[in-house]
């Protein structure tokens, strides 16, 4: 037969009919074909650039950036973002949030770096992070940033730079509080409720050594309830409050942090992330309604700062993979092997990311759990999905992998992929280029050291 | 390799094993297959059969058959003969 002429194949499939009393969650598995990320098709991506491939799009970082300030500043006079780094520090994707008017928020000397790197000025920068150097605060006192106090150690450091570099530093403390939910993050900072903040504050201004400018407060990851927001820019206000009551040093901003949950599917999640995630709007009317009930004056009103990262990047990318190989398990389940693995998408092991097909397919599913390509048995991209009968070579779209996979993969017995976008006018760029063995080795090195 | 005689195949693609008392789907090139194998065809004229009118090669295909083959077994639709 012409090949031109030929039906598109699909494996034989026989499936056991179970019938079983309908459940409230079981509703059909409905999946579309996505063939295009923009308007640029995925075969022609992979074509260009390999598989696995991850693929971000800069229409939706700047819808999601564009709706997150309306929902603030519709509500608030005063509000500042600034992208959280550590979420994705591609210069690429960093520039896109800065030129939406975004600061920086970086926890590391290597993030402070590449914010300066960006043209953020050092003013425009928040350093963050347990872990600051010396070196690290020399250069942000110098350069005018905003300093985070983390613990007190980091306190009496700066307070001898100070002295060093007869400046003082723009500083803010982290503060912990109990948000009324599940997870305390007292790891950052120092605690609201047992007086940790306020004696660290008292501390701060009878040192004279430092510019007090603010406060801030980190609740958690993916926080799934606007109402502790609310809790905690209740505290926050209070405090900046107290602090100018009590020991006359006018608060400048309160910085909220981050934390606002995607649309990503938590892993055991009775209902899927779009149905429970929060939007940009109930977090921002949680938040400024909090501070609206403290007793500023209206020209004390602190500036709003938002560190918000997951929410505005992690539906602007997907993961293209391509099916390697199909087999069963001891017990007939379908096991189907994917070149992407959890070394580069980290975010699988509490994600239950949405897959889709990126060509056409039957109506004919079976349940498949998806193995990435490590020779390792934690490699689960996702343990239970209904997929379309896939052949070896059809490729795959995983869904809402832009927050820190690209930041926290790991280079494992193979070599980390392509990252490129789609730009607005559907031209691809690259963010950053696959490894090759050289990126790898001309690390390595024999020599040796006389110590 | 045969199909069991008493297995019953409906031109839908829904099959009864009295013999276990399941019932199983099959899509549509999972009929043609169990047909062929019905009619006591051999392996490779089920596979050449499939990729003159499919867009398959006769590896992955016959990759798909072994699997698939393997499947009626454990289901306890075929009598080695």
């Amino acid at each position: 037969m012409d090949s031109s002429k030929k039906i598109r194949y699909e494996r034989p499939l026989i499936k056991p009919i179970n019938a079983m009393m309908p459940g409230k969650t079981g509703k059909d598995t409905y999946l579309v074909p996505v063939l295009d990320v923009d308007g640029v098709p995925v075969s022609a991506l992979v074509e260009k650039y390999g598989s696995p491939l991850f693929v971000f799009s800069e229409r939706k970082q700047r819808e999601n950036i564009q709706r997150a300030k309306r929902s603030f500043t519709t509500r608030y006079p005063k509000v500042h973002f600034a992208w959280s780094y550590k979420t994705n520090y591609l210069d690429g994707i960093c520039k896109i949030f800065h030129e939406e008017g975004s600061w920086a928020e970086v926890v590391s000397g290597f993030e402070y770096d590449k914010a300066i790197r960006n043209g953020v000025s050092g003013n425009h920068i928040i350093f963050n992070g347990p872990a600051k150097t010396k070196d690290d605060l020399k250069k942000a006192i110098t350069n005018g940033s905003f300093i985070h106090i983390d613990n007190m150690d980091e306190l009496y450091l700066l307070s001898d730079l100070s002295d060093e570099l007869s400046i003082k530093p723009k500083v803010a403390v982290r503060v912990n509080l109990d948000t009324e939910i599940n997870q305390i993050w007292d790891r950052f900072g120092f605690n609201y409720e047992n007086g940790q903040a306020w004696d660290v504050l008292c501390k701060i201004v009878r040192m004279d050594k430092f510019e007090l400018k603010g406060l801030h407060c980190h609740i958690g990851t993916f926080i799934l309830t606007a109402h502790a927001y609310a809790v905690a820019a209740e505290k926050m206000a209070n405090l900046a409050c107290n602090v100018k009551q009590k020991l006359g040093v006018n608060i400048e901003y309160l910085d909220m942090g981050g934390g606002f949950a995607s649309k990503n599917t938590l892993k055991a999640s009775y209902l899927g992330g779009a149905d429970v995630c929060p939007s940009f709007d109930e977090y921002a009317e949680a938040i400024s309604t909090a501070i609206y009930k403290a007793p500023f004056k209206t020209s004390d009103l602190p500036v709003l700062i938002l560190e918000t990262g997951r929410a505005l990047i992690d539906d602007a990318a997907c993961l293209i993979s391509t099916v390697l190989s199909n087999k069963r398990s001891s017990s007939g389940r379908r096991f189907t092997i994917i070149d992407a693995g959890v070394n580069m998408l980290f975010t699988s092991f509490w994600y239950d990311h949405k897959v889709s097909p990126a060509q056409p397919f039957s109506k004919y599913y079976e349940d498949v759990t998806l193995y990435g390509p490590l020779c390792m048995n934690i490699d689960v991209i996702r343990e239970f999905v209904s997929l379309p009968l896939l052949n070896r070579g059809d490729h795959l779209v995983i869904h809402n992998v832009g927050a820190y996979n690209v930041s926290q993969w790991m280079q494992f017995i193979t070599l980390r992929p392509y990252v490129v976008q789609v730009s607005r006018e559907g031209k691809v760029s690259v963010l950053r280029k696959r490894e090759t063995i050289e990126t790898i080795v001309n690390q390595e090195s024999s020599t040796t050291d006389n110590l | 390799m045969k199909i069991n005689a008493n297995i019953a195949i409906s031109q839908s693609g829904y099959i009864f094993n009295p013999q276990t008392g399941e019932s199983f789907s099959l899509n549509p090139i999972g009929v043609e297959v169990i047909r062929m194998l019905q009619e006591e065809k051999p392996k490779e004229t089920i596979v050449a059969s499939i990729v003159d009118r499919y867009d398959v090669t006769a590896s992955a295909f016959a990759c798909d058959l072994d699997d698939f083959v393997s499947l009626l077994k454990q289901y306890e639709m075929l009598t080695d003969e």
